[in-house]
């Protein structure tokens, strides 16, 4: 799925407009980054309701494509320069994160595999 | 498709001033319209702006110069057949405003104005192309020279074993600068032409480990990684207070972290095992439970035995990673 869509299912705004021709592979929806930096796919969405400049660093390091922010959340500042950087789109959807898990799930965006987690690559 | 995102980049962080012409040519409301067929041909342009006392009275473009001929009406001036008010644009704005506006008004061309109104170029569909094809290309050759110039550091620099180190200095509770330090390794790694899939397993284990020196140390520590042909010694080392039950910090979900820590979306006691899933091999110790020493190795051709890829009688002469 295209993030264009995703965009445009979830009712999101865009808050970094780069990417929106990427290719979503899977969506991980978390606040905790450790679990995000353990299941995330590459390619993937990061749904979150945590909006601090570490979301932005996990993105980087797990090769994520993109981050939406749930409940309306708009992250401050700094975590927008950030994502504006390290050219990581941002977007934010009005509903909660329930319902945004399952407008993307219903439209066929699937979860990211977590099999792999405790595993040794 | 990197390069689509990043032409996509590039439109809001070009400036309209970056891309546009700057000599432009200028003519006045008395010019005869004959005069400006001749002026379009010759200089292969597609529309003049219109100046009286240093004042931008609108501009005549083709499609002006098309209505005139076709109702005959070659014997008028300029100013009888400009489009008045042309609709202006400021140089510092960036390129996708113009994108915009072409879109919006259907106009070919639009004067750009400095922060005093005072005409300083014009843009059109061809500057804007012509310039972002410039910048993308640079951008792309020095990225590449980079690549280049490091990837055959190996190859370049003999010795009986050669590495690389990177030390980075991590304070404690710095949640500012958290993930710069993994940040540059990553980038470095890319740079060595490391397998990516190999990049990203090293950025997630060193995130984790820097997070870990910022959340859970007093004094702050270092984040070293070592970097040989063929493989990546990652060392985070801190200055305390050490770890009193190893075994008991590497299980998945225990946690000593606070709960603010928790709030930030960390200290969830996921970050030493996933270094450990991360790496080809790993090694924690708390010398005297006063200090912390953790080594993560990864394999950077991207196999995962457990064999040493080069000997290091050889690393020197081994080309690459």
């Amino acid at each position: 799925m295209k993030l264009q869509q995703i965009i445009s299912i979830i009712e999101g705004r865009v808050l970094v407009d780069i990417g929106a021709d990427r290719e979503i592979s899977c969506a991980a929806a978390s606040d905790l980054m450790s679990d995000v930096l353990a299941f995330a796919e590459p390619f993937s969405i990061l749904l979150t309701g945590l909006c601090n400049p570490q979301v932005v660093r996990t993105a980087e390091m797990a090769d994520i494509a993109a981050i939406l922010f749930v409940r309306g959340k708009v992250p401050e500042a700094e975590t927008i320069a950030l994502a504006q950087k390290k050219g990581i789109p941002l977007v934010v959807a009005e509903a909660p994160m329930f319902e945004v898990c399952g407008r993307l799930y219903k439209a066929g965006l699937k979860s990211c595999d977590i099999s792999c987690r405790f595993t040794r690559p | 498709m990197a390069q689509i995102t990043r032409l996509q980049e590039l439109l809001y962080e070009v400036k309209i001033g970056e891309v546009m012409t700057r000599k432009v040519i200028q003519v006045s409301p008395q010019t005869p319209m004959a005069e400006i067929r001749k002026l379009l041909r010759e200089h292969r342009i597609s529309g003049i702006p219109v100046v009286e006392d240093g004042k931008l009275e609108g501009i005549i473009s083709i499609e002006d110069l098309i209505n005139t001929l076709a109702e005959s009406a070659m014997d008028a001036t300029v100013g009888e057949r400009m489009t008045r008010n042309p609709v202006t644009l400021r140089e510092d704005e960036p390129v996708v405003v113009v994108i915009n506006h072409f879109a919006t008004h259907g106009y070919g061309r639009f004067l750009v104005m400095d922060e005093k109104d005072h005409m300083v170029g014009i843009v059109t569909r061809g500057d804007i192309i012509e310039g972002l094809l410039k910048k993308l290309e640079i951008e792309y050759h020095e990225e590449e020279i980079r690549r280049y110039r490091v990837s055959h550091i190996f190859e370049d620099v003999v010795s009986d074993r050669t590495s690389i180190i990177l030390r980075y200095d991590v304070l404690a509770r710095d949640f500012k600068h958290a993930g710069e330090a993994s940040s540059n390794i990553k980038l470095v790694l890319t740079r060595l032409g490391a397998p990516l899939e190999v990049v990203r397993r090293a950025a997630i284990a060193t995130y984790e480990a820097e997070m870990n020196i910022i959340i859970h140390t007093t004094e702050g520590g270092e984040i070293e990684a070592e970097i040989q042909p063929g493989r990546l010694i990652l060392r985070a080392v801190d200055r305390g207070p050490g770890i009193p039950d190893i075994a008991k910090a590497m299980e998945p979900g225990f946690s000593t972290a606070a709960e603010w820590i928790r709030e930030l979306g960390f200290g969830a006691g996921m970050g030493l095992s996933n270094i450990k899933r991360c790496a080809n091999e790993m090694k924690l110790e708390s010398p005297e439970k006063k200090w912390t020493y953790l080594e993560a190795t990864f394999y950077l051709d991207g196999k995962n035995q457990k064999a040493l890829p080069i000997p290091s009688s050889e690393g020197g002469r081994t080309g690459g990673l």
